[in-house]
């Protein structure tokens, strides 16, 4: 018995001993800090338990928006910036301030797609179309090659990065239409114009689907290989910036895009792959 | 009343308790009222602690924007730059719901309550109530899931036939009473029968007529009515009633049923008929029970926000015409519930505050109607038994 119980004793020591070590080797350097969009935070967090999978270091990964990841990154609070635009002129001397040089390193292509229901007439539209019918100045699908009927215009609502883009992308920063209706996610949007006749909205390009009808954005389809060489308007690249040329485990990390496991999970979320 | 007698019964057989049992008599007691007591304060501290800390982050906001832009621009965009963040739309658009659901689900739900308590036999009412209450029982994700995907677009495509036979459904038994009663009245003073009645049946087809073609008319008016958007202030209206109905139905019957036997048996003794009684004696002196319902129905569909963030369309402007039902609103709840994600907590900036001061006016709604239905049913229970 009472060796039975020492016996007991040393493998919970031990196990505990262990426990201990692998703890503190985690904690040791081997920690990635993720911060930033909400936009890239999906991906992010995509990568971060493949890559915790794969190589066993362990990745936080917080979503308080680009601004804030921009700020972590010039603070030295993360290692890694997400960021759904590139930085801007004051974070780049700002973080010149701290010592910091941000290398961009693009993770994801981004495309929007204005969607309309199937049976809709209208052929294609400019980006200045777009932004009339968003902003409110045009309201009939006739002003706009289609058959007289209003627009019933859907956005998403204000904490999307999504909504964010495409005012950024269409309206140039120009107010969307009081009028227009919100819904909560790229889902709702498809499933309100895939049953709304007189509908126009935008998802991400990896959810459009044979509900709904792309349309082509001054002339130019929204597709995979339209999105990939720029010619698509409604375009935009995502980021991860690190503090000089990424070395080591930070370098493995904004490479998982040029992976195929990486291309996959990157069209699973609905962005494009940029490699 | 029975603690009294309690007391007496332990007096009076004293010799046989002991002392010290008597002793932990009055510790379990007092030990069991202070619990429930505990409990009961526990309850009401809640609620004000709600109050308090709602209202310490509304204060901010208010102190940070000021009052009028909040409740007199219907601007809002709280993410844009420079923010902008006038409600009034959106206070517009709570009220215009839970307008609607009111007016379909309080004659609806006293309706249903009357024929519950005393139309229907007892042995059905056990079977159609449980029904009625299990409405309430339903997620209301459920119903937003139901009011997007099938109410939205059926209305956009069936929505003018749709609003036609409802219009029918509804006004035809109406103008049909209307008919036979204001022809009745009119010729209440002819005092000789046959020319009475003769008048009377003239005036009874060419009112008939006049509502045949108002039946019609109106209509053929709906009928041509497109509705562009599905998700729209009606949609919302019609599921909150939804949603209010098992309340109103429930807590109205009750209070139909605590009226009593007496009261119902003393009217058929008096001859009045069955349909006399309901309206005479019963309905006002269930009232303050059923204003009760009413209010506690209306506090549903007003505090509701899956369903309305779901299938209002969440559009922050008020209607044009502002009785235009048939557009897409933005309600307070879906507000708050939308703009969590994103407002910044950790810097306290206005876009975080002002869903505060959106709680805190929701709040303050639901009190002061609570209120109002208090000293209403106060008031009716004086004059019920004659002071």
């Amino acid at each position: 018995m009472k060796t039975v119980n020492m016996f007991r004793r040393v493998l919970f020591g031990a196990s505990v001993f262990g426990l201990m070590v692998s703890g503190n080797a985690m904690a040791e350097g081997k920690k990635l800090v993720l911060d930033g969009s909400t936009t890239v935070g999906p991906l992010a967090k995509a990568f971060a338990s493949h890559f915790t999978k794969t190589t066993g270091i362990e990745v936080t990964v917080s979503e308080s928006g680009s601004g804030n990841g921009a700020k972590s990154l010039i603070n030295k609070t993360c290692d890694i910036a997400d960021m759904s635009r590139p930085m801007k002129e004051n974070e780049l001397e700002a973080a010149k301030g701290q010592g910091v040089t941000p290398v961009q390193n693009v993770v994801a292509l981004d495309g929007l797609a204005m969607i309309v229901h199937p049976s809709n007439r209208v052929k294609g539209l400019t980006k200045e179309q777009i932004r009339g019918i968003y902003t409110g100045t045009v309201t009939n699908w006739k002003d706009v090659g289609g058959a007289p009927a209003p627009i019933v215009v859907i956005q998403r609502e204000s904490n999307s990065g999504t909504q964010d883009s495409f005012k950024e992308l269409a309206l140039d920063g120009a107010k969307v239409s009081e009028k227009a209706e919100t819904q909560a996610s790229n889902g709702a949007i498809k499933t309100r114009v895939a049953t709304t006749k007189n509908a126009i909205g935008f998802i991400g390009l990896g959810f459009v689907d044979r509900s709904v009808k792309a349309l082509p954005i001054d002339g130019i389809k929204a597709e995979v290989k339209t999105v990939k060489n720029g010619t698509y308007p409604l375009h935009r690249k995502l980021f991860m910036y690190t503090n000089g040329q990424p070395k080591g485990d930070i370098k493995k990390f904004v490479d998982i895009p040029k992976t195929p496991a990486g291309k996959k999970m990157i069209n699973e979320i609905g962005f494009v792959n940029n490699y | 009343m029975n603690e009294e007698g309690n007391a007496t019964a332990g007096r009076s057989s004293a010799f046989v308790v002991s002392a010290r049992k008597r002793k932990l008599q009055k510790i379990t007691k007092s030990a069991g009222e202070s619990l429930l007591f505990l409990v009961a304060a526990i309850v009401a501290i809640i609620v004000l602690f709600i109050f308090y800390f709602v209202a310490r982050d509304a204060i901010p906001f208010f102190q940070i924007r000021g009052f009028s832009e909040f409740f007199t621009s219907s601007e809002w965009y709280p993410a844009d730059d420079p923010p902008r963040f006038g409600a009034l739309a959106i206070i517009y658009g709570s009220l215009m719901v839970t307008a609607g659901s009111a007016l379909i689900a309080v004659p609806m739900g006293i309706i249903a309550a009357i024929c519950l308590s005393d139309v229907l036999p007892f042995s059905m009412r056990q079977y159609v109530k449980p029904v009625i209450e299990m409405l309430a029982a339903i997620p209301s994700v459920a119903f937003g899931f139901f009011a997007l995907v099938i109410l939205a677009p059926l209305l956009q495509s069936f929505g003018g036939p749709i609003l036609m036979w409802t219009w029918w459904l509804i006004a035809t038994p109406f103008l049909l009473l209307a008919v036979i009663v204001s022809s009745e009245l009119l010729v209440m003073s002819i005092s000789d029968d046959v020319r009475r009645q003769q008048v009377q049946r003239i005036l009874a087809s060419a009112f008939g007529i006049v509502a045949i073609l108002l039946l019609f008319f109106v209509g053929r008016g709906l009928q041509k009515i497109e509705i562009l958007t599905g998700t729209n202030a009606l949609n919302v209206s019609i599921i909150l009633s939804f949603m209010a109905l098992p309340t109103i139905v429930s807590v109205s019957e009750d209070a139909l049923q605590a009226v009593g036997r007496d009261m119902r048996e003393g009217s058929y003794a008096l001859g009045a008929t069955r349909a006399e009684t309901i309206i005479k004696i019963i309905l006002p002196a269930a009232s303050s029970g059923i204003l009760a319902a009413v209010i506690l129905g209306i506090m549903r569909a007003l505090g509701e926000t899956m369903v309305v963030w779901m299938a209002s369309g969440n559009s922050s402007h008020i209607p044009d015409p502002w009785f235009n039902y048939l557009e897409s609103v933005r309600t307070l709840t879906a507000t708050i519930a939308g703009d969590m994600g994103e407002a910044d907590q950790v810097t306290g900036s206005a876009r975080f505050h002002v869903l505060f001061a959106m709680g805190l006016l929701l709040l303050v709604i639901s009190f002061i109607s609570n209120f109002i239905s208090e000293r209403i049913v106060v008031r009716q229970r004086k004059i019920l038994s004659g002071q």
